[in-house]
């Protein structure tokens, strides 16, 4: 194919009001518009949202797999940043 | 099914695990697998998994969109203003399915470009199903109620597929499915219990659609490769041949109650399994639609390839508009 590629998009969904944008898939476009109109067409067929962003493929910055011990893992040693930590007697009620 | 090419013979060689894959890593995707965890993008896996994922996720994509053809030819041709826009819905979501199916293709890293080369050539395979002519408006009715719902029989565990994105797109698939299901049988109700001629026409339709309705599901356990490793990796979770009992045992009472004869001499209830028996299937008929020689296998190609000649233009300008927009922005 010697063809032209056509740029990948993410596209991103907002369901309700009050809840946030959240990735629903992705489609190719020649730009931002067109790729708003192709995820439109192809994610909201049916009411699925009420607000959709588009974003360049390429812009995003993933954390790496491989790394996900050295970033995640060390939060669940600490446990003292949960509420349930901390012993507060019955009688003090809901806190 | 709609991957129904994968474990026809012939292709076993390019599934084999390499043993050149590290067995430590090897030993903790299996784990993984094991655990239901499900494996995403950017996370190691086995070489042939990716590919086995590349192939069957393409297989499936080529399908949706193949498989507009068929019905595509109907929508100038319904019977009413109700069922023409239901069928362009219909239609529309098989060609979202398509797309779905691509993107979640590409994460495992082939380009859009190459999966539609793929088919534009006639390298990649998909469904049999969609190589056979609907040649009356009760092929619309029977299409829906029996490919669509053989799909689902497939497409339902795969919601459950160990690749997440894969998995992801299933479910929106899923959700579009019965509506498809549900408006063919509408339509198949409508003639059974209209005059003699039309409910003659909803059972010549079950005539030429069940046989390979039945062959969606591909071959035999027995002759069917690739089966094991994938049911290992948690791509597919029941056989071909499970798949298609269960297809059997929905679709039967379904049939009855229309009030059209399956046809297949040898179905029968059977107590001792409590399934459907039925009777042979032609697979020789299957692995001719499959090379090529099926009764529409050379018109859903050509047609394929003309519709994207005829749209490059637009690709083309589209980019050439992004690209001036995109020029004049920087020179502002
Ligand atoms: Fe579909
Ligand atoms: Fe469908």
């Amino acid at each position: 194919m010697t063809e032209q590629r056509t740029p990948l998009w993410e596209v991103f969904i907002r369901s309700r009001n009050g809840l946030a944008h959240k990735h629903a898939g992705s489609v190719h476009a020649a730009d931002a518009e067109m790729a708003l109109q192709a995820a439109r067409d192809v994610y909201t067929r049916r009411g699925e949202g009420l607000s959709l962003w588009v974003v360049p493929s390429d812009a995003i910055t993933a954390s790496d797999p491989a790394d996900k011990g050295m970033l995640f893992e060390p939060t669940s040693s600490k446990i003292y940043r949960h509420p349930t930590f901390y012993k507060v007697p019955d009688d003090v009620g809901h806190m | 099914m709609y991957t129904q090419a994968l474990n026809t013979s012939g292709s076993a060689s390019r599934l084999e695990v390499r043993s050149d894959e590290d067995p430590e890593r090897m030993a903790r995707f299996q784990a993984r697998i094991d655990a239901e965890d499900r494996i995403e993008a950017n996370d190691w896996m086995p070489e042939a998994y990716r590919r086995t994922l590349i192939r069957q996720i393409s297989q499936h994509a080529h399908s949706e969109i193949v498989g507009q053809l068929p019905e595509g030819r109907w929508l100038t041709r319904a019977p009413s203003l109700r069922r023409k826009a239901a069928l362009l819905a219909k239609v529309q979501d098989e060609c979202g399915h398509g797309l779905y199916l691509y993107a979640a293709a590409e994460t495992l890293g082939i380009s859009r470009e190459d999966l539609t080369e793929q088919l534009l050539s006639g390298r990649a395979k998909y469904s049999s199903i969609f190589n056979y002519p609907a040649l009356t408006w009760a092929d619309i009715g029977a299409i829906g109620w029996l490919v669509d719902g053989a799909a689902i029989m497939n497409q339902i565990p795969l919601c459950r597929c160990s690749y997440g994105p894969y998995a992801r797109a299933m479910v929106r698939v899923c959700k579009e499915e019965s509506f498809h299901q549900r408006q063919g049988y509408e339509i198949m109700l409508t003639l059974c219990r209209g005059t003699p001629e039309q409910k003659a026409m909803a059972q010549d339709a079950l005539n030429r659609w069940w046989w390979p309705a039945m062959m969606m599901f591909g071959p035999p356990d027995s002759q069917s490769q690739h089966s094991d490793t994938s049911m290992a990796w948690k791509i597919k979770r029941f056989t071909n041949d499970e798949l298609r009992q269960r297809f059997v045992d929905a679709m039967v009472p379904q049939a009855r109650i229309l009030g059209i004869e399956v046809p297949d001499l040898d179905l029968a209830w059977d107590e001792a399994t409590q399934h459907f028996s039925f009777g042979v299937i032609d697979w020789e008929e299957f692995r001719q639609v499959l090379a090529g020689n099926g009764p529409c296998n050379r018109e859903r190609l050509t047609d394929r390839n003309e519709a994207h000649a005829d749209g490059a233009w637009v690709r083309e300008a589209a980019l050439a508009h992004a690209e001036k927009r995109r020029a004049r922005k920087i020179a502002a």
